[in-house]
């Protein structure tokens, strides 16, 4: 880009020829931008271009999830509740990618308030999986997923809690990074689950992932949970390292995540991709870890209950959803605003939540579930001071077909199984594609070591060169490629 | 009364951090009062989605302060938790504040605070103590909840820091509760943590109940002059009840300031709870031995110490050093400031306590309208008058009264003549008149030299206080003298 600036207009130009022609059968944007304001911000950044003084993401084009705050452009998080609301700040990670000049191209579908694994919970519709449309691409950042699989941006942004970044990106074929809890600011990230909530990118390669990341870690004054990066080089760096074969480690498997609820597809591909990594000197053991079995229930738990705190807050009297409040009290006004304004499965994890923190069953669940929380951490940070990676497959099943799953909610939350772990515990955890079965992408799963997100992705990058499957394209736009 | 049926009460005060700059989770300014509606805010005080708390650790600092000094043991780690409610004024629809429970801790707990109470010392020990944050205002456009067909809410205020302090149900009586407020307000103002002047920023809510029945919460008081009328009516009214055999209920009630009683607040149909739990978005702080030895280091003197202070250094008797301090740091300070000006200190202390806070309150002025008016120069300058026999005792005592009613300088009353009256001539006059007047008086003090108090009180009424009460004694002694004489 900075050898032909004037590629910055035709890369807009093809961009908006993909989603001309995709948008309609996948439906990754809530809210896209129109190409003139589009290139109205390419103007300047081209100019910055010509000067010399463009950052490091000039000319990229990134889909933000709509759960993360714009100024001046309207974030719903996929809910009626918050239709119509336009966020007068940036989150820190916004104001991160527009100081590197990074060009929003627009804000994606997700699970409404990032409750769901499927995207199929957003408000207004779902979003389908480029690689077969009748198939959900995994969520809750499942508009950010399919953005970038499909072409229509080249990077983006989505958030995980319990696998959002994770699974769609799984599902879709792209590499989706969660950090560490604390390395990537949470400030004007709309709230799910407060003490596992992390954005985090979805990109088609993890060079990309670790320019991205680099760009929006580090420390926020704005979020008293956000920390130190401890990498002394800039993450391109350890990916290039990665690429190089410039890398040792070891890798663990644990038996419960890959044992019941893994479809045979799965964990034969799995094995297949174990197989080449151990053929590349990688050394892998296997081992079991009982308590991994509470970690669905734990993260359910604690999700709930801090998305019905989280979510108190909706009452339409300062922003969101409106209802009159002429001739009625205030609690009506809400009850009716909180009513009308959120979807069914926000409502059924606001009343779970506020059950388990009641008088009188907080301590038989909120509090009994953080020490299985702690339990679970503990395990885990053992089991990496001897390895260096828990790898497994990301998602347990290939991509439902829509409306398989979400009819029974169990069912939906069972496909967490593998992800909620590194939330649980704080790790950083990636999904690297590995494979193609039937037609539909498979994810690799590293789970690492708190705050080496360094390693993580040289690892990560010498799998991805391993397992070669690039240019990971679905059929859809292959011809676009 | 009130003693026999065993009162107890139990106050929660809310006090601002007034010290702040800046809010206790953002860095709006700390300073809302008199701004326009609504434009003290930023993303995080309205609550917006997205927005997080970072802890203003100044406010910690403050609240340190106040633990050290009510005697409490601090927590050594710093707990934030979220109190759900919901109601329009809190944009959250939780406050962040602290919970003594599991997986949270208020900043402090225990302590005590020594009161004087008819020459007694009383403790009235302390529960704890918490941070927690202001909600926004709503605003009654039409004055009360009642007038008003709709409110209007302003988030100026929502962040504020707070202090919630919680006693013990220690207090006996309606003054019992004054005095200790008055004693904590002074403590915090000594502290330099709270402004009490400063409107809304003590707020009390009171816990009553009479013998073993069930108790009462009062809410919405306003003043110290309230708060022993509110306690003093939901005393009589659950006695009343009780003595008819009634069934005292629990449940919230409002001081109605207008009626002057209590009134029952909407009943709720359900007990509230509130779902505590610990905020994730506000990592627990460890509070380190040396951030409190930092803080125990920089305490300023406080009220109990002062007290000692004045007694020792000034000569004051504990009453009056009491007094001084408690009522408020700022009279102590003018005190202080007129001592050092003028010296006196026993003197200046008597006309501060017995008269000018007799007059203020007579007046129902603002203390601190009160010693604007009655400053340190004004008290030198009757000090001197005193001293040079311009005035007498008796005259010093009108003098305060007038500066305190109609905000006159001293000076302009020794223009107008209000000054003793040493003209021997005229005060011979006078006793003529009072000898004609009084005749069996008079023979009752040749024969009883203790009578003569009654003469010279009858002149001293002609001149209207002014006549040098020693010129006059002399003359109706020498008088007296006189008439035994020729009998």
């Amino acid at each position: 880009m900075a050898d032909n600036p004037r590629y910055i207009f035709e890369y807009i130009d093809e961009t908006y020829e993909v989603i001309e022609k995709v948008e309609d059968k996948i439906r990754s944007f809530i809210t896209l931008r129109s190409k003139e304001d589009v290139l109205r911000d390419a103007k300047k950044v081209y100019s910055k271009l010509i000067e010399g003084k463009a950052g490091r993401l000039a000319g990229v084009l990134i889909a933000i999830k709509d759960n993360i705050s714009t100024k001046g452009l309207r974030t719903t998080c996929a809910s009626k509740i918050l239709e119509d609301y336009i966020p007068p700040y940036d989150a820190t990670v916004i104001t991160k990618i527009k100081m590197e000049d990074a060009i929003i191209i627009g804000k994606t579908n997700m699970d409404e308030f990032a409750m769901g694994s499927t995207t199929e919970n957003s408000a207004f519709f779902p979003t389908r999986n480029p690689w077969d449309p009748n198939r959900v691409p995994g969520g809750s950042s499942g508009g950010s997923a399919t953005a970038v699989a499909a072409l229509e941006s080249l990077t983006a942004l989505g958030s995980d809690t319990g696998g959002s970044i994770r699974a769609p990106a799984a599902f879709t074929g792209c590499v989706g990074l969660k950090p560490t809890y604390g390395l990537v600011s949470r400030y004007g990230l709309i709230a799910y689950a407060s003490s596992m909530d992390q954005i985090g990118p979805i990109t088609r390669t993890v060079m990309d992932s670790a320019l991205i990341l680099d760009i929006i870690s580090g420390l926020d004054p704005h979020d008293a949970t956000s920390l130190e990066k401890r990498f002394p080089k800039p993450l391109t760096y350890y990916a290039e390292k990665g690429y190089r074969g410039d890398v040792e480690f070891s890798i663990v498997v644990l038996e419960e995540m890959v044992g019941e609820g893994v479809e045979s597809a799965v964990r034969s591909s799995f094995m297949r991709t174990i197989r080449k990594l151990e053929a590349n000197g990688i050394n892998v053991e296997w081992t079991s870890r009982p308590i991994i079995k509470y970690a669905l229930p734990t993260y359910y738990i604690i999700a709930m209950a801090e998305a019905s705190s989280n979510l108190a807050r909706y009452d339409g009297l300062r922003y969101g959803l409106h209802e009159s409040v002429e001739g009625r009290s205030w609690y009506e006004v809400f009850a009716k605003v909180r009513s009308r304004g959120f979807g069914k499965e926000v409502k059924r994890r606001i009343l779970l939540g506020t059950y388990v923190l009641s008088a009188g069953y907080y301590q038989a669940y909120y509090v009994r579930a953080s020490k299985v929380r702690r339990l679970i951490r503990d395990t885990l940070n053992l089991l990496l001071r001897k390895y260096d990676f828990i790898a497994s497959p990301t998602m347990p099943v290939l991509p439902p077909r829509l409306g398989e799953r979400i009819v029974d909610p169990l069912k939906l939350y069972a496909i967490d199984i593998n992800t909620v772990l590194a939330n649980l515990a704080g790790l950083p955890a990636i999904s690297i594609p590995s494979d193609v079965v039937d037609g539909l992408p498979v994810g690799f799963q590293l789970i690492g070591n708190e705050l080496r997100e360094d390693e993580l992705i040289s690892a990560s990058a010498f799998i991805e060169s391993i397992i070669n499957l690039a240019p990971l394209v679905p059929p859809m736009v292959r011809s676009y490629v | 009364m009130s003693r026999e049926l065993n009162v107890k009460i139990g106050l929660e005060i809310h006090v601002q951090i007034t010290s702040l700059k800046t809010k206790l989770f953002c860095s709006c300014s700390a300073d809302y009062r008199g701004k326009p509606p609504n434009t003290n805010v930023c993303p995080v005080c309205l609550g917006l989605p997205g927005s997080l708390p970072v802890l203003n650790m100044k406010a910690v600092k403050e609240a340190l302060k106040v633990a050290l000094a009510l005697n409490s043991a601090i927590s050594p780690v710093l707990i934030f938790t979220r109190k759900h409610y919901f109601y329009p004024d809190l944009p959250k629809n939780y406050q962040i504040s602290q919970y003594d429970g599991i997986g949270s801790a208020p900043i402090a707990k225990g302590g005590f605070i020594k009161i004087y109470i008819n020459g007694n010392e009383k403790i009235i020990r302390i529960r704890r103590i918490n941070i927690e944050e202001d909600p926004g205002r709503i605003v009654y456009p039409f004055g009360s909840i009642t007038k008003s067909p709709y409110t209007m809410i302003d988030y100026n205020r929502s962040g504020i820091a707070l202090l919630e302090i919680v006693t013990e149900p220690d207090i006996g009586s309606p003054k019992e509760a004054r005095l200790f407020v008055q004693k904590l307000a002074s403590i915090l103002e000594h502290l330099g943590v709270t402004n009490p002047k400063l409107e809304g920023a003590i707020r009390v809510d009171a816990n009553v109940s009479v013998g073993d029945h069930e108790r009462v919460e009062i809410k919405n008081i306003g003043s110290l002059r309230d708060l022993e009328k509110a306690l003093a009516y939901e005393i009589a009214r659950q006695s009343a009840i009780i003595k008819s055999g009634g069934k005292v209920l629990r449940e919230t009630r409002h001081w109605d300031k207008t009626r002057n009683a209590t009134v029952p607040a909407r009943l709720k149909e359900f007990e509230e709870d509130y779902r505590y739990f610990p905020d994730p978005d506000l990592p627990a702080l460890r509070i380190s031995r040396s951030l409190i030895e930092e803080v125990k280091s920089q305490l300023p003197e406080l009220p109990d110490q002062r007290i000692k202070r004045f007694i020792r250094e000034y000569g004051l008797s504990e009453y009056l050093a009491s007094v001084l301090v408690i009522e408020s740091k700022a009279l102590a300070d003018l005190f202080e400031e007129s001592v050092r000006v003028c010296g006196n200190p026993k003197l200046i202390a008597s006309m501060l306590v017995n008269e000018m806070l007799r007059w203020i309150d007579e007046a129902d002025l603002d203390l601190h309208e009160g010693m604007k008016r009655f400053n340190s120069v004004r008290i030198c300058k009757v000090v001197k008058a005193l001293n040079e026999g311009v005035i007498s005792i008796k005259l010093l005592k009108e003098y305060i009264k007038q500066i305190i009613l109609k905000d006159i300088d001293p000076d302009e009353l020794i223009k107008k003549g209000l000054t003793v009256v040493v003209d021997k001539e005229l005060i011979e006059k006078v006793v003529d008149e009072v000898f004609r007047e009084f005749r069996s008086a008079v023979m009752d003090a040749l024969r009883n030299p203790k009578a003569v108090n009654f003469l010279v009180g009858q002149v001293m009424r002609k001149t209207r206080g002014r006549a040098d009460p020693k010129l006059v004694n002399e003359i109706i002694r020498r008088r007296l003298k006189e008439l035994e004489g020729t009998r």
